[in-house]
Parts: C-alpha cells; structure tokens; sequence
C-alpha cells in the first residue's frame, strides 16, 4: 500500500512523543540556566595557575621555565621572568613569572601545557561560564585572575590532584634528603676540617645557615 | 618505452577516457541557461561551499563546485609546530570526529618514529573510533534527512543518540568534539572501569536506536522515490577518483582499509563490511546504516577482551620528541573514507613535510559526475549523501 512506510514512520514518532510522558528518560532536554549537569571530572575548559598555601603571588608553582610558551599550539601564553628568585615549594630558589598572561580568546583548550608542565604548575579549570563585554582586557588574563589554590585543583579534579600532591611529597623528600646528607656532608667535612685544623672554625658557621635557609623557606611557603 | 608497454598504456588511456570525463548532457529545447551560484552560505552546504550551477530549467548541465572558504594553514601550521603540537589542530580537521583524526596522526608518526603502542591503549583506540564511526553516520543520516524535508525529527533523533556517546567521550577526554586523546605510543589517560561500565551500558542501547531509526524510515515511500536511482555513481568511476568509505563500499566495491590493512588490532575481531548494488543515494545511506550495526559488534567484541595494562608506551617522549629522518604515511579507515597523513622528518622537532589525504575532498570531486541531470533540489541531497566536513575539505 502506497504511504504505509510514511504511516510507520508516523507511528514511530508518535511513540515517541506519548513514551515522553511515561518514562523519565525520554525526557533527554535540561533547561540549561535553571538546570545544570555537574561537569565530568576530566572535563577541560581554560588553565588556571596552582599555589600553594595561602598567599597566590608566593604559593605560585611556575617557576618560568616557558615551556608551555614555546609548546603551545596557538601561542597564546605570554610569561616575563623575574630578575630576583625566591624559594619554591621543595625550597629551592627558583625564578618565578613576573608576568603571565593567557589570552583566552584565542587558548584552544588542548591541554598541551598541562602535559608538558614538569612542575605541576598549570591546570585545566572546569569553569566555562567566562563571557564578558571587555573583548580584550577581559579576556586576557593575568597571573592573578589565572592563580587558584591547590584546594581549588583538589575539589575539581579530586583523583588527579591527590596523584599530583603524592607525587611532590615525594619529590619534596628526596629533595630534602639530598639537602640533609649535602649538610651532612659538608657537616662532617667541617668537622674533619676543624679536627684537622682547631684554629679554623668559620667554614662550619657559613655552611649550617646555606642548607638551612631553604627547608625554612619551602615549609613556608 | 617498448612497443608493448606503450600500447598497453594507450589502450589503457582509451579505456579510462570515458571515466574520466563527466557524461555530457545537452540542454532541451530553446532558452539560455540559468547560472546559478549555490552557496558559500547555503543551509544545505554543512558549511561554506559554493557550487556554480549552470541550469536548464531545473536540470543542472553544468556544475563547478568551488571550496577553499575555510582554508586554515593547517599544514603549513604543522610544519612549523613540534609534532605534539599538531595533535589539537588534528581535531579540528574533521570536527564531527576528532579522535579517528587523532588516530591516523598518531599512526604516522609512531610509523615514523618506531614506536609501540600497548594493548591496552590498541583497544581504546578501537573502542572510541567505533564510537566515533557510530555517531557520525547517525548525523549524517540525520542531517541527510533534514535535506529532504524531514525538518528536525530524524536529525534530533539521531543527535540523541550521539548526545549519550559524546558524554562518554567527555567523561574520558575532557571535551565532547576536540577531544585530542591520542598521543604517539599511546592514549593520554587510562578509561576508569566506570567508564567501560557506561560505555558497556550506552553500546547496549544503540541497535535499539538502529532498529527504531529502520522503522521511521526504511520503507517511506518518499525516502525511496527521492534516492533510489539518483546520484549514481559506477564502480569503475568510484575506483578511478580515489573514493573511499562508504562512497566507494556504496558502489559495489568491498574496500575497506580495516580489512585491507588490519592496522591496531583489527585483524583480532569478527566483522563484515557493508556493500551496496546500485551506487546511489539509497545505497549510501543502507550502507551507513548496517556499518553501524557491525560497529556495534566490534565495540562489543573491544570491550569484552580488553586487557589491563599502560595505556602509554614509557619510552615516549613528550618533550623534545624528535624522529629519525624518513618518511611514514599513516592511513585508517575513518567514518568518511581513507583519512593519511604523510610525514617527512628531517631529524629536527618539526615535521619537513606534513600532508593529510582527506576522504571528504576526495569523495567530493565526483559531485559533477553524480549531479548532471538531476534537478536541483536533487543536487543538494546528492551533496548531503557524500558525507563531508568543510573543516576537512579545505583544512
């Protein structure tokens, strides 16, 4: 019969259509501003920079390598380094950014940057609601409106932040057990001095605040 | 050249003559023909496209398709970029499905390199491009449907189902279309086994989608009269342009690189390929559909056997990548057709030469051949059947 495939077809969305008021699932449409869908925990919208502590200019991980300058597809990371250096969070002395700015309207989202980030230093956020009516200041953003806490990073992505804090004890440890047996060391090498030497006791005096000035520096910060 | 060889290439010239050339149709009656410029923004276009029609009455005589509109730089760019970096712009290729795209690129550049891929990150890649393949012929189809007059339903249909798969994605690469997950000896992250749990449940719901989408459309009587017959295309032709995927399987012609190549681990799964009779639009779309169910088993039969493991070879490199000089090309079968890329290393951190072989440009230089005769309304469901991203045709 001539219109009995288009009767079918007609029969299928008609299905459809009364199957929506029984069953919940049909129901497929989230009425966007009032309702939303929690975000997937992988979910990848702009980066933000981690810090540390409490204070974001000291806590900031970067140290400026430009790395993520240099990988960026689209190239919009934008770091100046600083002339003077202050202690990271293993208590080395590192340069920090004085300057990086992200452009976001031209970031492609790609999470190359988190990949090649050999210090943990810049995340992907969550947050997409970024719209603004400032086209170039607003959305440029500097190194404050790009820092976010390490507690931030944890309550977005929950599993990768806790992988990533393990990882920097770990590192911060070995750090400071290599600080601990190079002040050992130098200790001992003092004392050998001194024994061989009574007289001289100035090499022991510099050495102790040269190791120790950093591990303060790192639990601080 | 001996005397054999040169005659054999003439005759074979001869042959292929009539091939090659567009089938010559004459206008009917008196009159001057219409010059009509369809597009560059036409609704029917999925993008910026123009054709230059040349009409008698409704009967297109002539047609010149023009693209370039969304030319990117997108080789050149990569040229200039380390390897890693191409991996995003890989994406936007081919917008509807990126991680096929991500796959033919990572295949070319562990060719180049020599890299391994663990089984683990083989199976994902199998598991997502299938996934991949699934939700771009059910847009297709729907975007097919929505040409012919079908205004929204079909499409919002199938959109409903590719909604389910795109969460999948998102949930394991962080985005629903640029997903750039594949890296060169592996994946990015490893799939949660609450991840392979919802991808079981949403792999489960789709031939039910399949079934319900055949009882809409498969026997409407205004489907049939619309593209059975139209937009022809011979097997011989087909070969000839290089066409791949299902406007080549569409034809006759059981080419299918999953087959001929096995590349990943393809040889290790039961699966048929889908071929047509006619050539034409009906084909296509019947063509399109059954891949979908084999899609279906192959996804089954992935996510059974998946085996534990890295998901990352530890001998890549992300910093500082740089391959042995040499050249590789990396083909797959993506949704569209053969999707290559064909890499020149010099040694250095960016690639010499960087080129990608793109099914939808190719499968679209037929649309002469497949449209004289036809009316015009015709015309744009014969460009809806090919199946293109204008993201991909220019690049």
């Amino acid at each position: 019969m001539l219109g009995e495939g288009i009767i079918k077809g007609m029969a299928e969305t008609a299905r459809n259509f009364f199957g929506s008021f029984v069953s919940k699932e049909r129901l497929i449409t989230v009425e966007y501003p009032e309702q939303r869908i929690p975000t997937f925990e992988n979910a990848r919208v702009f980066p933000f920079l981690v810090y540390d502590g409490a204070d974001w200019e000291a806590g900031l991980r970067c140290v400026a390598c430009q790395i993520c300058e240099k990988e960026c597809p689209p190239k919009c990371i934008y770091i100046e380094k600083s002339k003077e250096k202050k202690p990271d969070y293993a208590g080395k002395l590192q340069i920090y950014p004085a300057k990086f700015d992200i452009d976001v309207s031209v970031c492609m989202s790609c999470q190359i940057c988190v990949e090649v980030c050999p210090f943990e230093a810049i995340k992907m956020n969550t947050e997409f609601e970024l719209a603004t009516d400032d086209r170039f200041g607003g959305l440029l953003l500097d190194r404050q409106k790009l820092a976010r806490s390490n507690e931030y990073y944890h309550s977005i992505h929950p599993t990768e932040a806790a992988e990533v804090d393990a990882r920097l004890a770990e590192e911060k440890a070995k750090v400071e057990a290599k600080a601990k047996a190079a002040a050992e060391a130098a200790a001992a090498k003092a004392a050998a001095a001194a024994q061989a030497k009574p007289t001289d006791t100035a090499s022991p005096k510099t050495d102790t605040p040269k190791s120790g000035t950093p591990q303060s520096g790192g639990e601080g910060a | 050249m001996s005397a054999t060889m040169e005659s054999a290439l003439k005759a074979r010239m001869a042959r292929q003559e009539g091939w090659n050339r567009p089938p010559h149709v004459e206008p009917e009656g008196e009159g001057e023909l219409l010059e009509l410029s369809m597009g560059p923004h036409h609704p029917s276009t999925h993008g910026v496209f123009r054709m230059d029609v040349s009409l008698d009455g409704e009967r297109v005589i002539r047609l010149k398709p023009v693209f370039g509109y969304l030319h990117r730089n997108h080789e050149k760019i990569a040229e200039g970029t380390s390897y890693l970096a191409s991996m995003p712009y890989t994406d936007r290729l081919d917008y509807f499905c990126s991680l096929t795209n991500n796959w033919a690129y990572a295949l070319a550049v562990e060719k180049l390199a020599g890299q391994e891929v663990p089984e683990r990150a083989e199976y994902l890649r199998v598991i997502l491009a299938e996934l991949t393949r699934i939700q771009n012929h059910a847009s297709t189809i729907g975007f097919l449907l929505q040409e012919m007059g079908a205004s929204g339903t079909p499409l919002m249909y199938a959109f409903r189902e590719r909604e389910k798969i795109m969460d999948l994605f998102e949930s394991l690469t962080g985005s629903r279309l640029m997903c750039n997950y594949m890296r060169f000896g592996g994946c990015r992250v490893d799939a949660s086994a609450a991840w392979l749990d919802q991808a079981h449940k949403v792999v489960a719901t789709i031939p039910e989608f399949i079934d319900e989408f055949e009882r809409f459309l498969r026997s409407n009587e205004i489907l049939m009269a619309r593209t059975q017959g139209m937009g022809v295309i011979k097997p011989e032709l087909a070969v000839n342009a290089g066409l791949s995927g299902p406007m080549l399987r569409c034809t006759g012609v059981g080419y299918d690189i999953r087959k001929v190549d096995s590349y990943g681990i393809y040889d290790r799964f039961q699966f048929r390929v889908p071929v047509g009779d006619h050539g034409d639009i009906y084909d296509r779309y019947m063509v399109r559909m059954l891949e979908m169910r084999e899609s279906v088993s192959i996804l089954n039969q992935a996510l059974k056997d998946i085996p534990g493991g890295p998901v990352m070879d530890p001998k890549a490199k992300i910093r500082n990548f740089r391959p042995k000089p040499g050249e590789a090309y990396g083909r797959i079968e993506a949704p569209k057709g053969e999707l290559g890329f064909y890499l020149i290393s010099d040694g250095g951190p960016n690639p010499y030469r960087y080129r990608v072989r793109p099914p939808s440009l190719i499968n679209l230089t037929i649309l002469e051949d497949m449209c004289l005769g036809h009316n015009v309304a015709d015309v744009v469901l014969i460009f809806g059947s090919v199946d293109i991203v204008l993201g991909e045709v220019d690049r």
